[in-house]
């Protein structure tokens, strides 16, 4: 039977399990949105598609399925470049479909003609530039499997409207993605695997430094019991946060340069680290002449590109992480590393009482106070969904999360605007998850038009803006490191509890500790979407904190005179 | 040392796609790493090209340029050839001044380099050569104070000395995909 590939593209995404996209229609995809009146899957309609991006990108954090996006050509396309880079830098499963001006007009800068496979071919994983109805389908199953398989990351497939147009006979079967070749990543390496046990076995003050790879292939159990059986601590990655539970007590928490003092020390000190599914960033690493000086390394990582490209591993174990893990287990020694989990604990007990939590209730209300509250008040078990920047460390900090997947952030890339769209595709993945939108005040103001997206599609999303007035990360470079200059970091903004008010969504303006619990109450209880907007100390800043390229040892901690009745550490 | 900057060599059995090539260039313009020099060409298999790309990058990048290219999906197999048993060859056409007193001499140097004169003008001629870099550098250098008003060479061509397939693993999709991959330790 005939179709169009309109029709096919349809079909394909049903046939892939795809329940919802997340798109705004427009000239070149005309044809596309016109066969969607003939399809049961549910269409979002976003306000702006970079927006549409995230919200796949959401979505795919939040199951591990692909998320998948739609826009016309030339704007609508462009737009979706900071989504497309995001999803890149976080490896995460999304497919972008866009429109494009017809085949024949290629490359005369027809209307809202762009180049889109050429701006996004450094920023996706694959990217098909489709001209024919019959190579729409091979496309999008190809697209899918690239998505999700090995390391993942987004896929665009550039559609041009006479390809939507024509028809073609389609045969599911016949449009199966061939294999090209096989993965370096198949074969585990039997010879590296006792290397490693060997390292493992001799250490004396191992860390693991568990990362967004251990959630993307599901190994939590197996890394579990691999840290429990050899009693090794875990520090976490940002986006690792989630793959360890926070509340275990050999979870040492995030590293790095918002890192607690004892994680970094410990990194530090370590002799052996075993880093599973992360890739040493610089925010992780500080100055790598000075990074771990004493430690072995044992890399396990699903892609070779990232292995001794900053810091270089002893042993590197090239493969999936959980049949990886789940190789070492059986052949893994029990070990207690008391006097090293002795002497970390010790230095954590130093560095308590410059915890914020430990303060007295001064009048002032700390970012920290809310999100340590927002913890408690959602048990733990929230979908938190942050922008970028002071609010996403303290978040990281001090919302403790015991599962995978209810942490999403945007790491590598580091973009704000992320949180409300992602929270929007998290939410429709999830709909039975309380889903929280952490943002400070500049982030919002980057993306809040998907509020109406929000109204539209009924979604019980609750959004905590932690309003400090300024664009706070920034600011407090500035203090640190431009001798307090502010230069374009006030931030005026209107008055949110009035704008959520205009999308018809209710809000409450809170300014004192006292007044965080109950406003999170009466929020969690209502049944709809609603936002609480936390005007927090202005001058705030995140501790501790490793200056860029410093060496992670040499953190900046928090200010003493917070701590008032409290003793200095 | 590690941070030496060394000619590397790599060679690729790529998809013959539109856009294969801009994929592969990208890698190392992103990096900044020139391309010194560049030549892709049919195989014996239809719809697969075998490039040889030669830049000047230290050991550390050429790890991470080799791993990179690895990821491409358009990218069959690669193999960086710097440090194997390799032939190196390149092909030139040196275009000569030759006037009546110094075309005997010129003839003789040709013949010395066993390059070949290809056209014959009365006031030039064409010089063709194969050979690797340094034997086109050399017959270059010689003849250079006759004149010469423009020329031309391709990139390297490189192959693995004896029964051993460069880049192994380029018989085709569907043989490749059953073929355990030999080419790669890290």
């Amino acid at each position: 039977m005939k179709r169009t590939g309109a029709e096919i593209i349809w079909d394909c995404l049903q046939r892939l399990g795809v329940k919802c996209v997340f798109g705004y229609p427009g000239g070149a995809i005309l044809p596309t949105y016109d066969a969607l009146t003939r399809s049961s899957i549910h269409h979002v309609l976003v306000r702006h598609e970079q927006g549409a991006t995230h919200m796949a990108d959401g979505y795919a954090r939040a199951t591990g399925g692909v998320g998948v996006a739609m826009a016309t050509s030339g704007p609508g396309a462009t737009n979706m470049v900071t989504g497309i880079a995001t999803a890149m830098m976080d490896s995460s499963p999304i497919v972008c479909i866009t429109g494009q001006v017809g085949s024949k007009v290629l490359g005369t800068d027809a209307f809202q003609e762009t180049d889109i496979t050429g701006i996004t071919l450094p920023i996706t994983k694959h990217n098909y530039l489709v001209t024919r109805a019959e190579d729409i389908g091979p496309a999008i199953r190809e697209a899918f499997q690239i998505a999700s398989s090995g390391r993942p990351g987004p896929v665009l497939i550039d559609v041009t409207k006479d390809a939507q147009n024509s028809s073609c006979d389609f045969d599911w079967d016949a449009a199966k993605p061939r294999a090209r070749r096989v993965e370096r990543t198949s074969f585990v390496d039997v010879a590296k695997l006792a290397e490693a046990l060997d390292l493992i076995h001799g250490a004396h003050r191992p860390v693991i430094l568990a990362g967004h790879g251990i959630i993307v292939s599901g190994a939590e159990r197996e890394v579990l019991a691999f840290a429990e059986a050899a009693r090794i601590p875990v520090a976490l990655t940002l986006l690792g946060i989630g793959a360890f539970p926070a509340s275990h007590p050999l979870c040492l928490g995030m590293m790095g340069m918002h890192g607690e003092p004892w994680v970094n020390k410990a990194i530090q000190e370590s002799d052996l680290l075993i880093a599973l599914g992360m890739r040493f960033d610089d925010r992780v690493t500080g100055n790598l002449k000075t990074y771990a000086p004493n430690a072995k390394k044992i890399h396990v990582e699903i892609d070779p590109a990232e292995i001794n490209k900053n810091v270089r591993a002893d042993v590197p174990l090239i493969g999936d992480l959980r049949q990886v893990v789940q190789q070492l287990l059986p052949r893994l020694k029990q070990a207690d590393h008391t006097d090293w989990i002795a002497q970390i604990d010790d230095s954590k007990s130093a560095a308590a009482v410059r915890d914020i939590q430990n303060l007295p209730d001064n009048g002032h209300l700390y970012a920290a106070h809310v999100i340590h509250d927002l913890w408690r008040e959602t048990h733990g078990d929230a979908v938190v969904v942050t922008d970028v920047g002071q609010h996403q460390m303290w978040e990281a900090q001090y919302y403790h999360h015991d599962k995978p997947r209810t942490l999403i952030t945007s790491g590598g890339l580091g973009t704000m605007g992320f949180a409300l769209p992602a929270a929007i595709g998290a939410k429709c993945a999830r709909p039975d998850s309380e889903v929280w939108v952490v943002v400070g005040d500049g982030g919002f103001q980057m993306t809040m038009a998907e509020l109406a997206t929000v109204v539209q599609e009924k979604l019980a999303i609750k959004i905590a803006i932690i309003n400090n007035g300024y664009l706070g990360m920034v600011r407090q470079w500035q203090e640190f490191f431009y001798d307090g200059r502010y230069s374009s970091t006030p931030l005026l903004s209107p008055d949110f509890v009035k704008l959520a008010g205009a999308f018809g969504i209710p809000g409450y303006n809170v300014t004192a500790r006292s007044q965080v619990q109950p406003a999170l109450c009466a929020v969690r209880e209502y049944e709809g979407p609603a936002l609480i907007n936390f005007q927090v100390e202005q001058e705030d800043s995140v501790f501790p904190m490793v200056p860029a390229g410093a060496d992670l040892h040499a953190m900046i901690r928090r200010p003493t005179p917070l701590v008032e009745s409290a003793s200095d550490a | 040392m590690r941070d030496r900057l060394k000619q590397h060599v790599f060679v690729l059995y790529v998809e013959n796609e539109p856009g294969v090539l801009n994929r592969v260039a990208s890698l190392f313009r992103r990096r900044g790493y020139n391309i010194e020099s560049l030549t892709v060409g049919h195989t014996e298999r239809p719809g697969i090209s075998r490039m040889t790309i030669v830049t000047g990058i230290t050991e550390g990048a050429a790890q991470r340029v080799e791993a990179n290219l690895y990821k491409l999906v358009n990218v069959l197999s690669v193999q960086d050839v710097t440090f194997s048993s390799t032939i190196s060859r390149c092909l030139a056409l040196i275009k000569v001044e030759a006037h009546e007193d110094s075309r005997p001499r010129l003839m003789e140097l040709v013949r010395v380099f066993r390059a070949r004169v290809i056209d014959l003008a009365p006031q030039s001629v064409i010089v063709e050569i194969t050979g690797s870099e340094s034997k086109i550098q050399a017959l270059m250098d010689v003849l250079l104070p006759f004149g010469i008003p423009e020329m031309v060479r391709t990139g390297q061509v490189v192959m693995s000395r004896g029964v051993q397939r460069t880049a192994s693993g380029a018989n085709g999709a569907s043989e490749l995909a059953l073929e355990p991959e030999t080419s790669h330790s890290v």
